[in-house]
């Protein structure tokens, strides 16, 4: 594929054409600039912040260290395909609920790693909630409300297996 | 710019002889930070993503040895069968990065980058892996001590990939410790990896991020010999590990001093060698 060569991306289930873009673009900058899909973020563009966290073949990835070129056969997901337009995940609701929102620009990239992490472990310990976030960097909440909202979720859905 | 995406080894080593000048990408963590930040804007890329072969290991049991495919992720050393066959490697995985980093980062590309501060390093030197390489001329093998030739410089030559590399299974204790800034998302500051072969009672101690090249603190070793069973005091702990960090040739950069990068060889090694007899 080279330079301005249009490439399909498979998104949230749909196929959506890449067009005029560089081809050494992230995924981060093609989600949010070529696709019109902002929900994930970009702070540090190196690894370090989790705020463009998103879902690629089942694990949750920095989009902003994948080259988007080098995705064409890759199963994406990003936060606003969690849940149908217009409704909530259990895990947005709670965050919502518990305050777990301040100026916001850390929570979908949390949303995203919190519901892979209750995906495959759906009683963590805290240790574990921990670690599965460890990778997300939030400056303003000081966590404690997250980790609220996570239990609150854990217990809500024990509640209803 | 142009990205390639082989499917094949043979599809891969093609094009890297077509275009010598080509990059290798795998999980990108590394390779995604310096496009970001335009300190590289390779004209060819080939990405290794889908060469299903790459992401492959195979534990053989008559010849004691596991391979482990350059693609393989740290995510998946850490929780697959790996971890028994290579525990220092599982645990050198598990202290890589954040979880995104650990289910994108691959091997080949922590061997690729070659940093002193690479994580699993210190593992490979220690167990005296053989990397195998391919190009489109054929395949080679070489040791580990010949592939890292010093701070992100390795042997690899124009057109040549790693496919993978191959450990020696040792009955025994074996560990990975490092010390950095805080717990989660730290490049080693120092670290260090021993491995305890159970048959005849010898270690083998390998140093990260305390030198141009990870460096094997070899008198340490035969020291270690050369003390009487059981080898559990915490006496001699102690002076293996001061042993160690007198092998260690830190430097003094941003991260830390070579003062205090000495001290945390002696503390890792100390530790490391009290963990191995406390089972
Ligand atoms: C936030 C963050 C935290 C990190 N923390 C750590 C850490 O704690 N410890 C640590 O060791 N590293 C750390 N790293 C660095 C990085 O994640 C590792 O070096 C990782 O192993 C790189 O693998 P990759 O598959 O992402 O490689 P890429 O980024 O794809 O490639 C890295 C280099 O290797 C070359 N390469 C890739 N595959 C091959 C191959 N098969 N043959 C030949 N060359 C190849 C590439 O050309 C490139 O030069 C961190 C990175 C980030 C962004
Ligand atoms: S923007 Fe990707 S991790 Fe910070
Ligand atoms: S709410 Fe502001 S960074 Fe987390």
């Amino acid at each position: 594929m080279s330079e301005n060569q249009i490439y399909t991306l498979t998104v949230n289930g749909s196929q959506r054409e890449v067009k005029d873009s560089w081809i050494g673009e992230s995924l981060l900058y093609v989600l949010r600039e070529r696709l019109g899909l902002p929900g994930a973020k970009g702070a540090c563009e190196q690894g370090e912040c989790g705020s463009c966290t998103v879902m690629m073949d089942g694990a949750a990835v920095c989009s902003c260290l994948v080259l988007a070129a080098s995705a064409v056969d890759a199963d994406i997901k990003t936060v606003e395909g969690l849940a149908p337009d217009g409704s909530l995940t259990d895990v947005q609701q709670s965050f919502i609920n518990n305050g777990a929102v301040q100026c916001g620009f850390c929570t979908p990239g949390l949303i995203v790693a919190i519901h892979n992490l209750l995906d495959s472990q759906p009683n963590p310990s805290e240790l574990e909630v921990r670690e599965a976030i460890s990778g997300n960097i939030c400056r303003c909440t000081g966590y404690g409300r997250i980790f609220a909202a996570v239990q609150d979720v854990i217990e809500q859905r024990g509640a209803t297996r | 710019m142009t990205v390639h995406s082989p499917r094949t080894i043979d599809q891969a080593v093609t094009l890297l002889e077509k275009y010598p000048s080509a990059m290798i990408l795998s999980g990108g963590t590394d390779f995604m930070v310096e496009v970001n930040f335009n300190h590289r804007k390779p004209s060819q890329v080939v990405s290794t993503r889908a060469i299903e072969e790459l992401r492959q290991w195979n534990i053989d049991h008559d010849t004691n040895s596991i391979f482990i495919g350059a693609g393989v992720t740290y995510s998946t050393i850490e929780s697959s069968d790996i971890a028994q066959a290579a525990p220092a490697l599982a645990e050198a995985s598990r202290t890589v990065g954040s979880p995104q980093i650990r289910a994108a980062g691959t091997m080949g590309g922590n061997l690729g980058t070659c940093s002193p501060a690479g994580d699993t390093l210190p593992v490979f030197a220690a167990l005296d892996a053989k990397i195998l390489l391919a190009s489109n001329a054929g395949r080679r093998e070489v040791s580990f001590a010949d592939f890292m030739v010093g701070p992100k410089k390795n042997s690899l030559l124009a057109g040549e990939m790693v496919l993978g590399v191959s450990l020696p299974i040792i009955e025994g204790w074996q560990g990975y410790a490092k010390v950095g800034v805080r717990n989660a998302m730290v490049i080693s500051i120092a670290s260090a990896c021993l491995v305890r072969n159970a048959s005849d009672d010898s270690v083998r101690v390998a140093l990260g991020s305390v030198g141009p090249t990870i460096i094997r603190a070899r008198a340490a070793e035969s020291w270690w010999l050369d003390q009487g069973a059981p080898r559990s005091s915490s006496e001699m702990h102690t002076e293996f590990g001061a042993r160690c960090a007198a092998e260690a040739s830190p430097i003094t950069d941003h991260r830390s001093t070579a003062e205090y990068r000495r001290h945390a060889i002696k503390v890792l090694c100390t530790r490391l060698a009290a963990r191995s007899t406390s089972r």
